[in-house]
Formats: C-alpha cells, sequence, structure tokens
C-alpha cells in the first residue's frame, strides 16, 4: 500500500489506463502543458505528448462532442471540464448526444467516453464555481453517474469508467482533491453500479457520496457518543444506484438518511427515498430525512453556511430517531 | 472625432490610475484573506475600459468578465459599494453574493461580471437588441478576451448582431494568455478581428494606448448608435500576473513576465501628458493621493459593512 492524494490517484487512473490502451487520450482545457487546473494531469503531457494529451481552446461543446465523434469510432476519450457549472455549456453534447447515440442507433454505436469534473463549493467561489448538478446526468437514461470519496475509490472507479464501454459522468469534488488515502501498489479497479458501507451501524442508515461521505462519518462518531450508531452508505455510483445494498442496510436499521451537498430538492436522495417507499415501505420505523444545501443558489459570501455538513446530517438523523409511525 | 481636451485627459488618467491602485489594493487584502474566491486583476489592462467608457453614459450597457474590475471602475462605479461587494457585504451593489467574479451595478448599465467564460457577449447582444426594440440611442459594449472567442457564444451573438445590425461593440482585450495557456494553443490565427470578417463586421485593431483606443471605440461606438450595426475592436495588450492572484506562473516564463511588465498603458501615457504638458510631476503625485485615498476610504467602508446574516440567503428568491 502507499498513500496518495485523490488528484493524483487520479492521475494515476489515467496514466495506467493510458499505458494499459493506446486508444485512451485525455482532452481538455489546460489539461496538457498546464497540467490540469487542479493539476490531475501532472507529468502526462511529457509522457504522452500532445497527441495524446490535448490542449484545447475553450469550447466545451465543440471538444465534448468531438469527443464522443471519437469515442463511436474506437477511441476512448477522457475529457476534462475544468469546474462541473461550465458542464452547462456543453449540454446538448452529453445530453443529446453522448446518452443518446447507442440507443438511438439501435446499438450500432457504443460511446465509451468518460467526463471528469470537480463539484461543490469550498472555494467561497460563488455562484457560477460551486454547483453539484449530479442529479440532471443522473435524469437523463444512457449515462451512468460516479461519484468517488476517497483516493482509493476516485482510482478504482476512474479505472472502471474509462474500461467500460459506455458513457461515464465522473464527478469529483474540489474540496477532496488534497485528501490522502492509502491505494495499493498494484492495479485495481472498482465496479461501477456498486455501493461501499463506509461504516456499519445499527439503527439508521445513511446514503450518500462524495464530500458528504466525510461529513456523514464525522456525524456518525459524535452521534456514536449520544448512543445512535449510523451505517454510512457511499453510493459511489449514482446512476444506476446499488439497491441491494441499500434496502438490506434499511431493512437493518428500519430507518434512513440521504445526504448530497447539491441542493435538495429533485437530488439524487429524491430518488433513493421515492424508491424506498415504492418498495419496501413497511420496513420504514420513521419518515425519511433528506439532507442538501438550500434551494437557492451559492453565493460568495454565505458558502459556509450554504454547504451542508456535519451538523445537518446529526439534525436530520436525530429527527428521524425521535419519530416513528 | 475631436480630440480630448485637456479636461478629458486629465479624467482619463485619473481613472486608470484608480483601476491600477484599486486593483493592487485588491491583491493586498486578498493576501490577508480579507476578500475571499478568485481575484482576477486586470493591471497592465486599464486603458481599454477607460478609452471605452469615455464614450458611454449610464444609460449605455457593459457586460464583461472574470476580469472586470476596471471595465465597472471606468464606467463609473462607485468605490465604496464595490468594495463593499468585493468584501462580501450586504451593503455590496449584489448583497454580498457576487464577489469579484460577478460585480454588477445597474445604476450604471453594469450588467455583470461573468464566471462563464464568453457567457457576457450574448448577454450584451441581448442588451443592444432592447434598445433598438425600445428605439432608444443606446449602445452596449461586451468585453472579453481572446480565449473567449473560442466559444460558440461568441459567434453566435456576433452573427446575430450581424445580421440585425444591433448597436453593439464587441471589445476583445487581447492579452495573449487564456489561463495557463498561450494564444497559439486557442486560435490557428494571429488576429482576433480575423473573425468579423465571418460576420461582415467591421473590425478595429489597436494597441494598447488609450488614446489610440479612445478614438476607434469612439468610431464604432458612433456607427452603432447611428443604427448601422456592431463592430469589433481589438485592444493587444499584455497580462502583468497570473491568472488569478496566487497563480505561480510556472507556465509562462520569468523573462516574458517582465516583458509584459515593462509595457505600461499608464506609465506611457503618464509621459505622454507630462511632455505634452498637460500635467506636471506634481499634478501626477497629487491625483495619486487623491485617488488613493478615495481607495483607502472604499476599504474602511467595506471593512465597517456587515456580512448577509445566513437567514436572508433565500431573499429575493422568487420561488
Ligand atoms: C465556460 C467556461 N470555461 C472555462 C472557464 C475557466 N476559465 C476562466 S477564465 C479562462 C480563460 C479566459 O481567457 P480569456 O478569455 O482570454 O480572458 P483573460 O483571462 O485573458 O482575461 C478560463 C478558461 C470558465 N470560467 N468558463
Amino acid at each position: 500500500m502507499k498513500d496518495i492524494r485523490y488528484i493524483f490517484a487520479i492521475k494515476e487512473a489515467m496514466e495506467e489506463e493510458m499505458e494499459r490502451d493506446e486508444n485512451v487520450f485525455l482532452v481538455g482545457e489546460d489539461v496538457g502543458l498546464a497540467e490540469g487546473s487542479f493539476g490531475a494531469s501532472r507529468g502526462l503531457y511529457d509522457k504522452f505528448g500532445p497527441d495524446r494529451v490535448i490542449d484545447t481552446p475553450i469550447s466545451e461543446l465543440g471538444f465534448t462532442s468531438m469527443a464522443a465523434g471519437a469515442a463511436s469510432c474506437g477511441l476512448r476519450p477522457i475529457v476534462e471540464i475544468m469546474f462541473m457549472d461550465f458542464v452547462t455549456c456543453c449540454m446538448d453534447s452529453i445530453v443529446n448526444q453522448i446518452a443518446k447515440m447507442r440507443y438511438m442507433f439501435g446499438n450500432q454505436y457504443s460511446v465509451p467516453i468518460v467526463v471528469r469534473m470537480p463539484e461543490g463549493g469550498g472555494l467561497n467561489a460563488g455562484p457560477q464555481h460551486s454547483q453539484c448538478l449530479e442529479a440532471w446526468f443522473a435524469h437523463v437514461p444512457g449515462l451512468k453517474v460516479v461519484m468517488a470519496s476517497t483516493p482509493y475509490d476516485v482510482k478504482g472507479l476512474l479505472k472502471s469508467s474509462i474500461r467500460d464501454d459506455n458513457p461515464v459522468i465522473f464527478i469529483e469534488n474540489k474540496t477532496l482533491h488534497a485528501m490522502k488515502g492509502s491505494i495499493p501498489e498494484e492495479d485495481f479497479t472498482i465496479p461501477l453500479g456498486k455501493a461501499d458501507i463506509k461504516r456499519e451501524g445499527s439503527d439508521v442508515t445513511i446514503v450518500t457520496a462524495s464530500r458528504m461521505v466525510h461529513e456523514s462519518l464525522k456525524a456518525a462518531d459524535a452521534l456514536a457518543e449520544e448512543g445512535i450508531s449510523l451505517e454510512v452508505i457511499d453510493l459511489m455510483t449514482i446512476q444506476p444506484w446499488d439497491r441491494e445494498t441499500v434496502f438490506n442496510s434499511i431493512g437493518k436499521t428500519h430507518r434512513l438518511v440521504t445526504a448530497h451537498e447539491a441542493v435538495k430538492q429533485f437530488g439524487f436522495g429524491a430518488e433513493i427515498s421515492a424508491a424506498v417507499t415504492e418498495e419496501i415501505l413497511d420496513e420504514l420505523d420513521a419518515p425519511i430525512m433528506r439532507v442538501g444545501a438550500p434551494f437557492v443558489p451559492a453565493s460568495y459570501s454565505l458558502e459556509k453556511f450554504y454547504v451542508p455538513g456535519a451538523d445537518d446530517v446529526k439534525n436530520a438523523v436525530r429527527k428521524t430517531m425521535e419519530r416513528s409511525f | 472625432m475631436s480630440k480630448p481636451g485637456r479636461k478629458k485627459l486629465i479624467e482619463f488618467y485619473t481613472r486608470m490610475v484608480r483601476i491600477r491602485k484599486t486593483e493592487e489594493k485588491l491583491m493586498e487584502v486578498f493576501s490577508n484573506g480579507e476578500i475571499l474566491g478568485f481575484l482576477h486583476v486586470s493591471i497592465g489592462q486599464e486603458a481599454a475600459p477607460v478609452g471605452i467608457c469615455a464614450h458611454l453614459s449610464d444609460l449605455d450597457y457593459i457586460a464583461t468578465t472574470h476580469r472586470g474590475h476596471g471595465h465597472a471602475i471606468a464606467k463609473g462605479i462607485d468605490l465604496k459599494y464595490a468594495m463593499a461587494e468585493l468584501f462580501g457585504k450586504k451593503e455590496g451593489f449584489c448583497m454580498g453574493r457576487s464577489g469579484s467574479m460577478h460585480l454588477a451595478d445597474k445604476k450604471h448599465g453594469i450588467m455583470g461580471a461573468n464566471g462563464i467564460v464568453g457567457g457576457g457577449i450574448p448577454i450584451a447582444t441581448g442588451a443592444a437588441f432592447a434598445a433598438r426594440y425600445k428605439k432608444t440611442d443606446q449602445v452596449a459594449v461586451a468585453t472579453f478576451g481572446e480565449g473567449a472567442t473560442g466559444e460558440g457564444a461568441f459567434h453566435e451573438a456576433l452573427n446575430f448582431a450581424a445580421i440585425k445590425k444591433l448597436p453593439i461593440v464587441y471589445v476583445c482585450e487581447n492579452n495573449g494568455w487564456a489561463e495557463f495557456s498561450p494564444q497559439s494553443i486557442h486560435m490557428p490565427i494571429k488576429d482576433v478581428i480575423s473573425r468579423a470578417t465571418a460576420y461582415n463586421m467591421p473590425a478595429v485593431q489597436v494597441s494598447n494606448d488609450v488614446l489610440e483606443i479612445y478614438e476607434a471605440a469612439g468610431k464604432a461606438i458612433d456607427h452603432a448608435r447611428a443604427g448601422k450595426g456592431p463592430t469589433l475592436l481589438e485592444v493587444k495588450c499584455d497580462r502583468w500576473h497570473g491568472h488569478y492572484v496566487g497563480d505561480a506562473q510556472k507556465y509562462r516564463g520569468k523573462d516574458a513576465v517582465e516583458k509584459a511588465m515593462g509595457k505600461d498603458c499608464l506609465l506611457n501615457f503618464e509621459v505622454t501628458l507630462l511632455t505634452d504638458k498637460v500635467l506636471q510631476k506634481k499634478d501626477i503625485e497629487k491625483i495619486g493621493a487623491q485617488v488613493q485615498a478615495e481607495i483607502d476610504e472604499a476599504v474602511d467602508f467595506a471593512r465597517e459593512c456587515s456580512f448577509p446574516d445566513p437567514s436572508e440567503m433565500m431573499d429575493g428568491l422568487y420561488i
């Protein structure tokens, strides 16, 4: 095992996959000479050269759809979108083209593309640089949506995403880039579509992902002192999500809290809550609580009150503990 | 176009000094953590905003970019409330919600800096459309860097404005860098004005000289006001500092930075004014001191203002 930062785990995943498969290439703004705005491609330009680590003009729509075209002709592009907010400039590419090509063309073309982007607050960068939009993509049939919370997960999940024959929206979190964690020296992957129980517990199930996994773990430590035991499930893949793991956990705890950094309304927590009530309502002993940001844009000076954290998780857990059917 | 008289020249100079010194102050307060988020300064690029906004009234519109302090100041923003915004205070123009990257002031026709590259170009085009629709003689200006001309938004807006002959001037401040990449990575052409050919739009290129910019912008704005349609104006300039404050610029050699800093539109203008005896050394000092006092007062004001209360977060959301 070795210690590595999240951002370098991303780099290693890309580097190893580029070594393994000559059809894998990286494309995006400032990914080459500048080695990535957040440093995710450090050393890759020197190693693979400008044909495989490709700096683009500021043209998200153009280069994302070009990557899709290349993917449908046998290449395996990794597209970097500098901030998740900028992906809004290439929604046609992702929603109308990438997500639909395989199905719409009767399985003739597959589009093995990974579109990577960091989401979330943490930089006080205001309304156009702090958004979490995973639910948009999870709502579009034809896209897999992955969110990684640790260096180990980000490496294993990114490798699986690159090897996947279908499009994957791969969501990082800016506040996690500097996080350290240990990973194996040897090649490993983590399957898409499987959740990970980050902490076992018996009273309440928390279904979460990305940065909120860590906030939930903090909440779990604090609540343990109050005698409440939390089971923290890191979904890792938001679409398709791991029903089995979530339902099994609820079968044990009978209480559910969902937590994401994105605004609460219409977030992935809502989908999970709905599925639970549709399919295993009888297992629930109390109403489901959802944690998410308030339904308002992020703002420059109120970020620390806006972005949800461990306290919000604790409050939601206490609420569901206080109530019962 | 008549040559600017003495009073105007001094006003141009004062505005350029105001931009320069404000941004120097911003770098200082950013470095000591009083302002947060991203701070993009336009030091070395003060000539364009001043030369252009000299032709605009409060009723005219401007939409700018992440590097937009200069335009807001040149368009007449009140420094105190701008500073309050940059400090994230609720007395700021945007209630502390925008900070540097989205600074807006409706009273002066400032339609916002923008966090999305190219985002403001069609917005300004829409302002020009509204002016035409309402048959006013207002004009709009969109400012942006050469990097933004890679976005579809730029091309779509110019095409539309050219077809409709909208009253707008597109001002590209070509500082040679888009974030960490030189122009050669972004563009197969040397001059942004070449792009105007595709839209059958007049285009003018000028150097980073306030008087040259003033003259060219004057013609373009008159042209727009007269209903003759848009112009693309390219100002060749240099970015002195990193993309944002704190950018170590490893991608750009020290020599290149020094070379850029050797080209100083403010100093050049100062020399011209001294040579032409418009100003004397002591006037320069006096203007510098006055502007500095204004800025210090704005910073003191901003410090005394209060942060919005978390309970105000939802205010103004209409859902
Ligand atoms: C849609 C979008 N893509 C990428 C970015 C990141 N970004 C911010 S500024 C910038 C470079 C802009 O260069 P240019 O337009 O030349 O303006 P300059 O910074 O030189 O003033 C980039 C890529 C962004 N903010 N928005």
